[in-house]
């Protein structure tokens, strides 16, 4: 909207501020219960867009906590550099639509590196472009990691997440806490 | 290095460089590089096609116009501004790469892209698969309705469409109403449950934007200022970008 002079009435958010704000406000009340004795891994991919490239790190801090807050502070690994400093995955700029799967392929190289280093069973994804590279990147090597979104690890914590929402869990967390198991589809 | 010497570009009066200076505030400090190389070093694109942010500046410096404006590299760079951020001068070296792009005939960019943006102008909802209003609004209230039954804690969940006055104008990637609508659920509880007073929009509510990875100012201008104008037509307080 800068770049085209264009005036708005109305303010920009991403929806992890929201999701931060509603968990310290005790509207959402995530449950660590799931995760107490599986002790699954997680990391997280901050969004270029999001972080570097709109809030900055006070948003990958809300990302952050957010994450702590669904899967245990303790099965959080942080991927190295990070925030503001993080790799793009190669999902952005249109990459993934250019037709340059190689290419696109061998640039995502120090991402999947990076996300194999950390150990974590699940990379979270909380931007559509990282979710699809990184789930293509994880995919090329023999399903070497799970990729989700965000919304999923939350309504897991909450209870609420139904048996047909679980396309990006792995085999681990499938039958985890499933909300209305009945309605299997 | 080199293998061999470079020839520069000599007396050149009009570098592309400079035509793309002067778009640029502060010409993007596009002739302020130390050399030092702190771009390249950690950019995932080194490499790619030969190249790499500092040589893609030098290059552009040096008038090696021909060069730079027909390397396929621009559209393996995603534009992620990690060079920017590292540099000690902040030389804006994805915008240099955004005008390369914008050098290229229009038809000659990745047909994927040019695709997704094309597609986006058919109508409104700004939808990079080319979903209509009417498909949009007919799936989220298809699959709204299903979950009310299906799970009677959120018989009250709301997944509002046009709802003017809402505080939130929530947009969403084509991809779940699309091909994985179970996915928009998760999203819509935690929305329910934060209490949120939200919308969805039949226009403008696809949260990508391809005309921008195309490097066709028009059209992204075009999509930007639909999405805005749908915002503002229903009176949103705040337009919320989805994760």
């Amino acid at each position: 909207m800068e770049k085209f002079n264009i005036e708005a009435n109305f303010e920009i958010q991403s929806i992890i501020q929201l999701y931060a704000q509603w968990i310290r406000e005790g509207k959402l009340k995530p449950s660590l219960e799931w995760n107490k004795d599986r002790k699954i891994k997680f990391t997280v991919q901050d969004p270029c867009q999001l972080v570097r490239k709109s809030f900055g790190d006070p948003v990958a801090e809300e990302l952050r906590f957010v994450v702590k807050a669904v899967v245990g502070e303790e099965n959080f690994i942080e991927m190295y550099p990070n925030k503001s400093n993080n790799y793009c995955c190669g999902g952005g700029g249109g990459f993934l639509q250019s037709g340059h799967t190689e290419a696109r392929r061998e640039y995502g190289r120090l991402k999947a590196e990076q996300i194999l280093t950390t150990g974590a069973s699940y990379c979270i994804t909380p931007c559509h472009n990282c979710h699809a590279q990184i789930h293509d990147l994880s995919d090329i090597r023999e399903h070497a990691w799970d990729t989700v979104h965000l919304w999923t690890l939350l309504c897991l914590s909450l209870g609420v997440l139904g048996p047909n929402e679980r396309a990006y869990l792995g085999d681990d967390l499938k039958d985890v806490l499933v909300f209305h198991p009945e309605t299997e589809m | 290095m080199s293998e061999t010497a470079v020839k520069i570009g000599g007396n050149k009066q009009s570098l592309f460089i400079n035509e793309v200076k002067a778009l640029l505030p502060d010409g993007g400090n596009l002739n302020l590089c130390l050399t030092c190389g702190a771009c390249s070093s950690g950019c995932p694109a080194t490499g790619l096609e030969g190249m790499d942010p500092r040589k893609f500046l030098r290059m552009a410096a040096m008038g090696l116009d021909d060069e730079i404006t027909s390397t396929p590299w621009v559209w393996m760079c995603s534009m992620c501004t990690r060079c920017v951020y590292v540099c000690p001068m902040k030389i804006n070296i994805p915008q240099l790469v955004f005008y390369t792009r914008q050098s290229w005939p229009r038809e000659e960019r990745p047909k994927g892209i040019l695709g997704s943006c094309d597609m986006a102008l058919r109508n409104d909802t700004c939808s990079a698969m080319g979903t209509t209003e009417e498909d949009f609004q007919f799936v989220v209230e298809d699959v709204l309705e299903e979950y009310r039954e299906a799970q009677p804690e959120f018989t009250a969940m709301q997944a509002p469409v046009n709802k003017k006055g809402a505080h939130y104008f929530l947009n969403q990637n084509s991809r779940e109403p699309v091909t994985e609508p179970d996915e928009m659920v998760p999203l819509w509880k935690i929305m329910h449950q934060g209490g949120a007073d939200w919308t969805y929009g039949t226009k403008g509510w696809a949260a990508e934007n391809y005309c921008m990875f195309l490097a066709d100012d028009e059209k992204w201008e075009h999509i930007v200022r639909t999405k805005v104008k749908a915002v503002e037509d229903l009176g949103c307080n705040v337009w919320l970008n989805t994760e």
